[in-house]
């Protein structure tokens, strides 16, 4: 059973929750680049958290299913269209086998996920099964996907996917999607997309404000900063006023986290994203908190974005704020498909 | 005697992270004293601590939480459980004693290709540079940058230079470079800007293997000259 691929789209791999505690051997976190939005999109095919999805990037794969499958697109939304007609966006979808899925452009954000019902079933390679850039290692051939591609799914993607969807359709009635395909009448929203305005991420002071200087610090939080197509999986780069760095300002090499903002000697600077390095020697000017590295993975090429600093206390409650409203949605569509506890259940 | 945490500063690293630093002139004695407080935590941490990354002259880890409750309590924790260990592990305690690991490098002129630049930049001769690279005493500092890149430190001061003018955009796999008075081997063919001396036919870094790095912190490394024959040869077969 698979997922035969026609069209790669702009940066389409296969993405989990990352590999966690290695990066004492270079190994950075990895992961999807949206961790909530991965979560949510597994959620509405009734798969856990960590099942492996299909990450996109700004223009989307086209994809033929080898079998009947149930499917979620979330995250970023993107035009999509399934044997032609518009494909619903943070929908469990029933589609049937041989059905040709073309995904567009992103209308908003910049990463999309596609879960499939039993997850994408590449081999687990170092504790995961997401593609490794930096490392050529996981996902289909440890790399994007071509042409050609074929991304396998679980064997028995077909009936689970149908008794999935029994389930949800048990007491509400589906929706036609097409002449093969269905759907449900509601959706899940997201919480890591970019609104209306200029997108504000709050942030932590970093380690190397004083070595900086205060000269430094004020220009970085006053500045509009946008980001640079040269911006990946291992970072976004940004562009604004050149920040005032002395020259030679390094720092001995040490740990670097998703959320880091490095600043290079260009002045122009580099906040970390999933795929980056495990260690490195720039100066760090900020952490942007736990809570908001999923909306700046989202801002595309061409956004602009302040940052504003809070204090810890603030960055925790944002968190359990970001956790409480992703792991309620979690727990209730856990509920739709018949495992686990209902949705009354107070959270803990 | 002065207390050995004296020059220990611990602090927060973003909001799921510690981060221990030491700052001292003697950096060898800082990276002993991290990596042997890095393995000790690493026996010793709990599920919840789930990265423990040590650097030149720190260590960092990091945490999960889900709420304000948990993020408080945990890095309290981390902060204590780094206190602890760099107090128990001072500067005089038994560090534990480094693996040696042979790494064979070839100096032909394609895998060298900044061989006769360093030569004139330090005023050896390229059997002299060479010389000088297999007799330094290289210990890996960490691992960093990329999946298994070890950080050599230890070389022959007569070889320090900085990292070349403009970077290349290709490096290839197994390349020995040096810069900044300290060795790297590329695991993967990258961009990179030290100087190419050598090249092993070792795979550094193998995710299906297990451990999947050659390398690890602590280690010492004694690079071994081989022949172009030889170096198909492993290419082939390592």
């Amino acid at each position: 059973m698979a997922l035969h691929v026609l069209r790669p789209g702009l940066l389409t791999t296969v993405q989990d929750l990352g590999r966690p505690g290695l990066q004492h051997i270079g190994v950075g976190p990895g992961g999807a680049m949206d961790q909530a939005s991965h979560r949510l999109a597994n959620a509405l095919v009734g798969n856990p958290g960590d099942a492996a999805t299909l990450e996109m990037a700004l223009v989307g794969p086209e994809l033929r299913f080898g079998s009947d499958a149930l499917v979620a697109l979330h995250g970023a939304p993107f035009s999509a269209r399934l044997d032609g007609v518009p494909m619903p966006w943070a929908r469990p979808v029933l589609v049937a086998a041989g059905a040709r899925l073309q995904v567009g452009n992103a209308t908003g954000g910049c990463y999309g996920y596609l879960a499939v019902a039993g997850g994408i079933d590449v081999p687990v390679v170092l504790q995961g099964r997401g593609t490794c850039l930096p490392g050529g290692f996981g996902g289909v051939a440890g790399a994007p996907l071509a042409a050609g591609s074929v991304v396998p799914l679980a064997a028995d993607v077909a009936d689970c996917s149908r008794a999935r969807f029994a389930r949800l359709t048990a007491s509400r009635a589906a929706v036609d999607i097409g002449p093969a395909s269905r759907s449900v009448r509601w959706f899940v929203p997201s919480f890591t997309l970019p609104g209306d305005g200029l997108p504000v991420i709050r942030a932590l002071p970093g380690l190397h404000v004083p070595l900086l200087g205060d000269a430094v610090r004020a220009a970085f939080l006053g500045a509009t900063w946008r980001v640079t197509p040269e911006s990946n999986r291992m970072g976004l780069r940004l562009a604004g006023p050149a920040l005032p760095v002395r020259p030679a300002t390094e720092v001995v090499t040490e740990a670097t986290w998703r959320g880091t903002v490095q600043v290079p000697p260009g002045g122009q600077p580099i906040a970390l994203l999933a795929d980056h390095q495990a260690t490195g020697g720039y100066p760090k000017i900020a952490e942007v908190i736990a809570a908001d590295t999923a909306l700046l993975a989202q801002l595309p090429p061409g956004a602009g974005l302040r940052v504003v600093t809070v204090d810890l206390a603030s960055a925790d409650a944002a968190l359990e704020e970001r956790e409480g409203q992703v792991g309620r949605l979690v727990r209730r569509l856990a509920w739709e498909f018949g495992h686990e506890r209902p949705p009354c259940t107070a959270s803990t | 005697m002065p207390a050995a945490s004296d020059d220990l500063c611990i602090q927060p690293f973003g909001d799921s992270g510690v981060i221990a630093g030491l700052d001292t002139v003697d950096q060898a004695r800082a990276n002993r004293r991290c990596l042997a407080v890095a393995e000790a935590l690493r026996r010793q941490a709990p599920a919840w601590l789930i990265d423990i990354v040590p650097g030149i002259a720190s260590v960092a880890v990091r945490f999960v939480a889900t709420t304000v409750n948990e993020a408080a309590t945990r890095r309290e924790a981390c902060r204590a459980l780094l206190a602890e260990a760099f107090d128990r592990l001072d500067a005089g305690a038994a560090l534990p004693s480094p693996r040696e690991v042979e790494i064979p490098v070839c100096h032909a002129p394609d895998l060298a290709p900044d061989l006769d630049e360093v030569a004139r930049a330090t005023g050896l001769s390229p059997d002299a540079v060479i010389a000088a690279h297999l007799a330094s005493p290289h210990r890996v500092l960490m691992l960093g940058f990329s999946p298994g890149t070890p950080y050599l430190g230890g070389l022959d001061p007569r070889l320090a230079l900085p990292r070349r003018a403009s970077p290349r955009t290709r490096v290839e796999a197994g390349s020995v470079g040096i810069a900044n008075g300290q060795c790297v081997i590329y695991p993967r063919a990258t961009p990179g800007g030290w100087h190419l001396i050598g090249r092993t036919p070792l795979r550094l870094f193998d995710a299906g293997r297990a451990p999947p790095a050659v390398l690890q912190a602590g280690d010492r490394v004694r690079f071994v000259a081989i022949g172009a024959d030889r170096f198909r040869q492993l290419a082939c077969d390592p």
